[in-house]
């Protein structure tokens, strides 16, 4: 319409399908977050580990390459072996800065929305509560993603590429790497959303997200300590995952982390938990009893 | 329909079909409460409603679909410029991305933020927050639009911009409108039905339109008499011939003359009462009338 033709007419147009909307909240927060230049410089710093290991992975098999550094290539081969160990460290860093990726977007998701009467706009459009959370869930999803399975499948492939009969003997690992960084995918968009629905200043909800974190491990070994159980420990978030973990890419026996079966149920609660207390707040208007 | 515990809708059985309804009621007769029950923020405890013969129970998003709401508080996405948080309104609602651009631009021009459209929403002043969301509202073209005191907070000349832009969309009949205020003179300009609440029942429901067209007219009389008794003498003989009064204070009466009986015939009665009319004004039956009736008594929930 023409700027002089300021008379109200309808659209008549096609509709997007229903079931896609959801993800049209990811598209725009992605253009507040990627205008952060501090947070462009750490996106690109998480794939430094997966940049190094799909390194390593082509010198191991590249002899020649090796040889350039004037190593025995046969020592340094047997050094890095590409194996679960390998897979299940890259698995610990890049679900630590999955953590710090989580405290930059997290606490911004809800908590505007909830501050400026956001949600009833949302709600008063054919799109539910739960796509609502989907969308804004889908923030963390994708980004995530981008850093913890998506450069783990890539190095999984680039070392079955590279070495005839290893894909057939590591196969767990590829299923490990999947399930172990969606599981705590999941876990970290939940509680980062229930956090930011509940605590609308951002350094609170930084502050709570890393408190939830490291105090709880803190409580936890207390627990531990005073009443001489192992228990405690799946009050930790970083205990509970580090044993699915563990579990998952077939390490073997530990003491350091809880056992794997109380693990899960500890992480299937801390997500129903979290669910929980995110519908409590997601809500048109907020009933006051 | 209850909230907290609290019954807040009781009883209500009505059929809209005006092309702009206000809905009146003190503060707390759940005026807004009805909007959100309409749009499934709330379910109802029981009973339900149809808009546009969609149930809000079982079809909720087909519902929402055909709905547009600008809500009575301050409502809008941090950190987006205006055209950004109508273009994302818009496209919520099912609007491809292209085409919501286009109709991003288009309304906020519409509504008059045309030259504020690429300022961010949270710094706008009252007023203009007031349009933007008129503007998220009408992005994607509802088929009825929910106005939820619109006029809440603006000074005069965006009091009537508004109001403007409301009798507009009304006469541009694509849209239904249906006003929540407690302003009585906001719901006159505009509407043509009135929907009255009074704790949480219809008090009233009044065509406007009928009302005015009827024309039925009020005369308000200021009597004056040496004689006591000779004014209610006056009003007797008034009443017996088929009139309708109220009197007030100090020899006032508001009538309604019947058919057959004029104003001559009044002054006649009055001097043969030795009555002197000093004042005898017409006055149309206003909404502050049909308001304060419906205040004092009420149709029960049902219209």
């Amino acid at each position: 319409m023409a700027v002089y033709e300021q008379t109200y007419k309808s659209y008549t147009g096609p509709l997007t399908p229903a079931l896609s909307r959801f993800l049209i909240i990811p598209r725009y927060a992605y253009e507040v977050v990627f205008k952060s230049r501090l947070f462009v410089s750490f996106f690109v710093l998480c794939f430094a580990v997966p940049f190094v290991g799909l390194i390593l992975i082509y010198l191991k098999h590249n002899l020649s390459a090796l040889q350039i550094f004037g190593t025995s290539a046969g020592e340094i081969a047997n050094a890095l072996p590409i194996n679960h160990t390998f897979f299940y460290w890259g698995q610990w860093y890049q679900g630590a800065l999955s953590f710090l990726l989580v405290l930059f977007v997290g606490p911004a998701l809800v908590a505007p929305d909830l501050r400026n009467n956001g949600l009833a706009l949302y709600l008063s459009r054919p799109f539910t509560r739960t796509e609502y959370v989907l969308g804004k869930m889908s923030v963390l999803l994708i980004l995530l993603s981008a850093i913890t399975w998506v450069p783990g499948l890539i190095l999984f492939a680039f070392q079955a590429s590279l070495e005839k009969g290893w894909l057939g003997q590591n196969l767990s690992i590829a299923g490990a790497i999947l399930i172990g960084s969606w599981v705590w995918i999941i876990f970290l968009s939940l509680l980062a959303l229930a956090v930011s629905a509940w605590v609308k200043w951002k350094p609170v909800a930084r502050v709570t997200l890393i408190g939830l974190f490291f105090v709880l491990m803190g409580f936890g070994g207390t627990i531990n300590q005073s009443l001489d159980v192992k228990w405690g420990m799946l009050l930790s978030a970083w205990h509970v995952i580090g044993s699915i973990w563990y579990s998952l890419f077939d390490m073997g026996v530990t003491d350091e982390f809880p056992p794997a079966g109380a693990a899960w149920v500890a992480l299937i609660a801390g997500c129903l938990i979290y669910l929980f207390l995110l519908y409590r707040r997601i809500r048109a208007y907020e009933v006051v009893r | 329909m209850s909230l907290g515990g609290r019954p807040i809708l009781k009883d209500l059985t009505a059929t809209l079909t005006g092309r702009c309804i206000g809905l009146l009621g003190p503060n707390g007769a759940g005026k807004t409460t009805l909007l959100h029950t309409l749009l499934g923020f709330y379910p109802p405890n029981g009973g339900t409603a149809r808009v546009c013969g969609r149930d809000i129970r079982r079809e909720l998003r087909e519902v929402r679909a055909l709905l547009g709401y600008m809500p009575e508080n301050d409502a809008f996405i941090a950190g987006m410029s205006g055209v950004r948080f109508v273009r994302l309104m818009a496209e919520l609602a099912g609007v491809p991305h292209s085409q919501a651009i286009e109709r991003a631009h288009e309304v906020l021009f519409y509504v008059g933020l045309g030259e504020a459209r690429y300022r961010d929403v949270g710094s706008y002043s009252l007023g203009m927050k007031q349009l933007a969301k008129l503007a998220q509202a009408l992005v994607h073209s509802p088929k009825i639009l929910f106005l939820d005191e619109p006029t809440n907070g603006l000074d005069p000349p965006a009091r009537t911009r508004m109001l403007r832009l409301i009798r507009d969309i009304r006469d541009a009949g694509e849209v239904r409108v249906i006003l929540s205020s407690h302003l009585l003179r906001d719901v006159e300009e505009c509407c043509e039905e009135v929907l009255v609440l009074k704790d949480g029942r219809i008090a009233t429901y009044t065509n406007l339109e009928e009302e005015r067209r009827a024309n039925r007219k009020f005369l308000e009389l200021e009597l004056r008499s040496e004689t006591e008794g000779a004014s209610a003498a006056f009003a007797e003989e008034v009443e017996a011939r088929g009139a309708e009064l109220a009197a007030g204070a100090r020899q006032r009466l508001k009538l309604v003359l019947p058919e057959g009986l004029g104003v001559r015939d009044l002054y006649e009665i009055a001097a043969a009462r030795n009555v002197q009319i000093r004042r005898l004004d017409y006055k149309k039956d206003s909404l502050e009338d049909i308001f304060l009736k419906a205040m004092e008594g009420g149709d029960h929930g049902r219209v």
